[in-house]
């Protein structure tokens, strides 16, 4: 019995150390099996710690502690707006949402990017060409715009991990991708009563 | 002559654009592909792959008829089907374009630079010869199951490999494989995805590739399918038979395994 008490951590210890050599060699492959393109280099194939964490095959699971801490520090560096300034304008939002464009090697650079909402959501309930890989944001209006609701929103947005470690949202704030400018019209998409996401419920 | 048979053809689907429109419609796609009937435009391309394999080409002037894909020199029918696969004599597993690439350097002299300066199509081109020869060698695989090598380890370790390439989250928007194909029933704005994950999902897409793609006129390899999967996963360009693009093949075709073959394809 306390055999296996010892046995079990070392065995647990000894999957995980192969496990992570097989990752680290996936990574060299990848390096070595890519070319930098237009604007997009190699540096790209470098995971930082959530990335690293958040790629294993379903069949690992990773440690509490380690998700716990990347949560935490994923909340600790969301900026946040001023009580009154989280809401930009709900039409420049729209385009946001709908432009799908933005860092690939085909992209060109001197234009803003986009944030792709749709390719995964749901929102204008008459836009038929919305992606389900995440639930459906049509109506997200109707939980208000308390503080709390606009800061969920705002940290959802800027880094989904400070929520949900290993969400497959991107972080749109913490990488980069959407300016905090775009940030705010895309709240406002999704919370202004006059927006289209929310044209279905009663005013 | 082929070339431009092809390239009437995609003029004529050019043509159908606005039908085009209606047919990106969930559903629609599959009567828009049963208008086509039997008549993939791919046969064009297909034979341009065939008489390729045959005529004499590179500083060599050597045709590809003494090239070894797995099943002996020159043995065609069947060896797609049983890729990627261990090859001794490179000491590599190998996807069919590699395995193309090391036989084109080795019998015909050409070179690699050759070889990789442009191996797939860009938007307009009416086809490359790698295309060529990759959609006649799957199509004398029709019918026949799938089954890439697994008994050798460096089989096995690409098939792991694979695998942890298709969970490798990185790039500005920290997309993996799994992000998009991890799952079934889901769909990016319109089009659906395959569970890739799943022997169902990976079946029915490593069975369809290479594949005429209909909204740009030209065959596409599964090669080329990882390639833009990267550039939309915000990655640099995937090179060509390298082995990363083998062991994401070789996962999928493991994962697809016994399943029949029935490439070329049609896709929107
Ligand atoms: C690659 C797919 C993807 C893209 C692109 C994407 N999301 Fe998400 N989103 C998800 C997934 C998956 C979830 C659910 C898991 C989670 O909560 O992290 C989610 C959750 C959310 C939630 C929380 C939903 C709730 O009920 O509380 C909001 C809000 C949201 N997304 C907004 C957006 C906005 C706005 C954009 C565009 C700027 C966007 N998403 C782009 C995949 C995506
Ligand atoms: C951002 C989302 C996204 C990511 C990430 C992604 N793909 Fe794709 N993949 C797609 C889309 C969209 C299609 C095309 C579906 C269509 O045309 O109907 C596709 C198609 C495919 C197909 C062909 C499916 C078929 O049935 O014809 C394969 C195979 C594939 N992807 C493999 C991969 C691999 C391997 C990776 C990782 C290197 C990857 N994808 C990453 C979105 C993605």
């Amino acid at each position: 019995m306390t055999r296996m008490k010892t046995i079990k951590p070392l065995v647990l210890l000894c999957c995980f150390l192969i496990n992570s050599a097989l990752a680290d060699e996936a990574a060299m492959l990848l390096k070595s099996s890519m070319a930098d393109k237009n604007f997009v280099t190699l540096e790209r194939v470098e995971r930082d710690a959530l990335q690293s964490f958040c790629s294993k095959p379903r069949s690992e699971e990773g440690d509490i502690e380690t998700a716990n801490a990347l949560r935490e520090s994923a909340r600790a560096a969301v900026p946040m707006p001023t009580e009154d300034d989280f809401l930009g304008d709900w039409q420049r939002g729209e385009a946001v949402a709908n432009n799908g464009r933005g860092l690939q090697y085909s992209d060109n650079p001197e234009q803003p990017n986009g944030g792709n909402c749709y390719a995964c959501h749901q929102l204008d309930p008459d836009e038929v060409a919305y992606g389900t890989l995440g639930p459906s944001l049509t109506g997200y209006g109707a939980r208000g715009q308390s503080l709390s609701m606009l800061e969920y929103t705002w940290i959802k947005l800027w880094n989904t991990h400070a929520y949900n470690v290993c969400s497959h949202m991107p972080r749109f704030g913490a990488a980069g991708i959407l300016s905090e400018q775009q940030l705010k019209d895309v709240m406002a998409y999704l919370l202004d009563p006059r927006s289209p996401v929310n044209s279905g419920l009663s005013p | 002559m082929i070339s431009w048979c092809a390239g009437i053809l995609s003029s004529l689907l050019l043509l159908l654009a606005p039908l085009w429109a209606w047919a990106q419609q969930d559903g629609i796609f599959d009567e828009y592909r049963a208008m086509f009937g039997d008549d993939n435009p791919a046969v064009f391309v297909i034979d341009e792959g065939e008489e390729l394999w045959f005529s004499k080409a590179g500083p060599n002037s050597t045709s590809l008829e003494g090239c070894d894909l797995g099943l002996g020199a020159g043995v065609v029918e069947g060896a797609y089907a049983q890729l990627p696969r261990y090859f001794a004599d490179t000491d590599r597993v190998q996807d069919v374009e590699s395995r193309l690439e090391h036989c084109m350097i080795e019998l015909q002299g050409k070179t690699r630079e050759e070889i990789h300066a442009k191996p797939y199509s860009l938007r307009g081109d009416l086809g490359t010869e790698m295309e060529a020869l990759v959609a006649w060698l799957a199509e004398q695989s029709r019918g026949l199951a799938i089954a890439p090598g697994q008994a050798h380890p460096s089989e096995r370790s690409s098939y792991e490999l694979g695998e942890q390439l298709f969970y490798f989250r990185a790039g500005p928007h920290d997309f993996s494989c799994a992000t998009c194909h991890g799952q079934s029933g889901k769909r990016i704005r319109l089009q659906s995805l395959p569970d890739l994950t799943a022997h169902e999902g990976a079946a029915e897409a490593y069975s369809s590739w290479p594949a005429y793609r209909i909204s740009q006129g030209i065959v596409r390899t599964m090669g080329w399918r990882m390639r833009d999967c990267f550039r939309q996963q915000r990655m640099p360009e995937l090179i060509m038979g390298s082995e990363a693009a083998v062991a994401l093949q070789t996962y999928l075709a493991v994962n697809a395994a016994g399943a029949t073959m029935a490439a070329p394809g049609l896709k929107r």
